[in-house]
């Protein structure tokens, strides 16, 4: 963790995290983006046309209060409403068109050997497990997603509580995560990147750092990550690391958590089997150091008010050796 | 009468812009870290989510001593005195200078860790 926090490797925390619909980085992004400068397009020539238009009959109608142009007949100005009534039924059904065609785009990603990801919204993280035909191979982690680039990804959606909203801009538009209901969204990345995503439907009070990252990386790098998440976790190789161990096994860490390998299999918070190799704490509220973790154990009321994580006073050297043993799973 | 009074509030703005400018630079010479990395420095290493720090975006945290006025106090960690060397051993090595303390060892390096005691010692 320590090393993470000054190496900029890619991927890491200093790599920029990329947070924009406009810099689309997936076939669905594009298409969406696409539509979005089609209409800023069309409506502001529109805009820019009316006010051309208005300009020009405040100004003749001044001139004619002067009486120096004569009224126009009742035929112009039927021919000037049909005109304007054709030319705006003809734009709103060319936008009506680029709508329909980039809903297209955006469903027709679907594919035999998409990766399957299933993504529960709790208030306020996301648990996140990737699917498998043996259960033993199935992966679950929260709040950091890795998914391999060039290939689609179908996210199986659902709530725990209240209705969340899964959105990631630069990748796709959102869709609603519905409690006791599942929906799917296909995506897909195009260029390596860790891109931000964000709960887009207020789900409470902490709904502003219910974020998480999406790692889009080469299809071996993938494999490799997901063949570390299966593993289960370290045991702990010091002392102190092996007294971490006993002290998040004794104290309240094992109700609520899991670390698989051991005896805690708790489902209240994230799955913590391998805490160290993820980027951020508290659903992309923090920079995963040791210095966030200790105070995020201690007080995680003072960082996200009203989250389910009670304070944790342990004795100090407690509180080390838990550090320790937390920073050992990799 | 208007025009005096913003020449007063003026004089003040200035004043203080020129004091904060003079702080910065005295921190920056008492240690020889630069305080405006030393800011970025303390989110990156989770300074701020145990300590109550003057100036950094949401470190109101308590479950270590606030460090408001830290560039005054005379002791830290309650035993060494507040030099500059003492403060930037204490901020990479709490727990050599003090084996039972709850601060842990964040790995922080010794570029950072001056430039962190350099914004430390501008909170006067």
């Amino acid at each position: 963790m320590q090393l993470k926090t000054t190496a900029a490797a890619p991927g890491s925390m200093n790599s920029p995290l990329l947070h924009s619909a406009l810099t689309p980085s997936g076939p669905q992004a594009v298409a969406i983006a696409w539509l979005w400068w089609v209409m800023l397009g069309t409506t502001a020539a529109v805009f820019v046309i009316v006010l051309a238009f208005l300009g020009i009959a405040v100004f003749r109608g001044s001139r004619k209060r002067d009486g120096l142009v004569p009224t126009r007949d009742d035929s112009t100005l039927t021919a000037a409403v049909v005109v304007s009534v054709g030319v705006t039924t003809f734009i709103l059904f060319v936008l009506l068109a680029a709508s329909m065609w980039t809903g297209r785009t955006v469903a027709a990603l679907e594919a035999p050997s998409a990766v399957t990801i299933s993504i529960v919204g709790h208030q306020w993280w996301w648990e996140v497990e990737y699917e498998d035909a043996v259960p033993s191979r199935r992966v679950k982690t929260a709040n950091e997603i890795h998914i391999p680039i060039g290939r689609p990804v179908v996210f199986k959606v659902t709530s725990r509580d209240v209705i969340h909203s899964f959105w990631v801009p630069n990748l796709h538009g959102k869709r609603d995560l519905i409690p006791g209901y599942t929906t799917a969204i296909w995506l897909q990345a195009d260029r390596p990147g860790v891109y931000r995503g964000q709960c887009a439907e207020f789900c409470g009070m902490q709904h502003a750092h219910m974020a998480f990252q999406v790692v889009a990386e080469a299809e071996a790098e993938f494999d490799r990550w997901l063949a570390a998440q299966r593993a289960s976790s370290a045991d702990g190789q010091t002392e102190s690391q092996k007294h971490g161990r006993a002290v998040f096994l004794t104290r309240q860490c094992a109700l609520c958590h899991t670390i698989r390998g051991t005896p805690a299999f708790g489902a209240v918070g994230p799955d913590l089997t391998h805490i160290a190799s993820r980027q951020s704490i508290a659903a992309g509220t923090l920079p995963n150091s040791r210095g966030h973790l200790g105070g995020w154990i201690v007080d995680p009321q003072a960082i996200k008010p009203g989250n389910r994580m009670p304070p944790n006073v342990l004795s100090a050297d407690d509180l080390d050796d838990l550090l320790e043993y937390l920073d050992s799973l990799k | 009468m208007t025009r005096g009074r913003s020449a007063i509030a003026t004089s003040c703005l200035l004043i203080q812009l020129a004091c904060r400018a003079e702080i910065y630079r005295a921190a920056a010479q008492a240690t020889g870290g630069d305080p405006d990395r030393g800011a970025v420095a303390i989110h990156k290493y989770g300074c701020d989510s145990c300590h109550t720090i003057p100036g950094i975006r949401g470190a109101l945290a308590h479950v270590g001593p606030p460090l408001t006025e830290i560039g005054v106090r005379k002791y830290v960690a309650g035993q060494l005195s507040n030099t500059p060397d003492n403060l930037q051993t204490w901020i990479r090595h709490p727990r050599r200078v003090e084996p039972h303390t709850a601060m842990p060892d964040t790995g922080v390096t010794e570029i950072d860790g001056r430039d962190i005691a350099a914004y430390l010692y501008t909170l006067r």
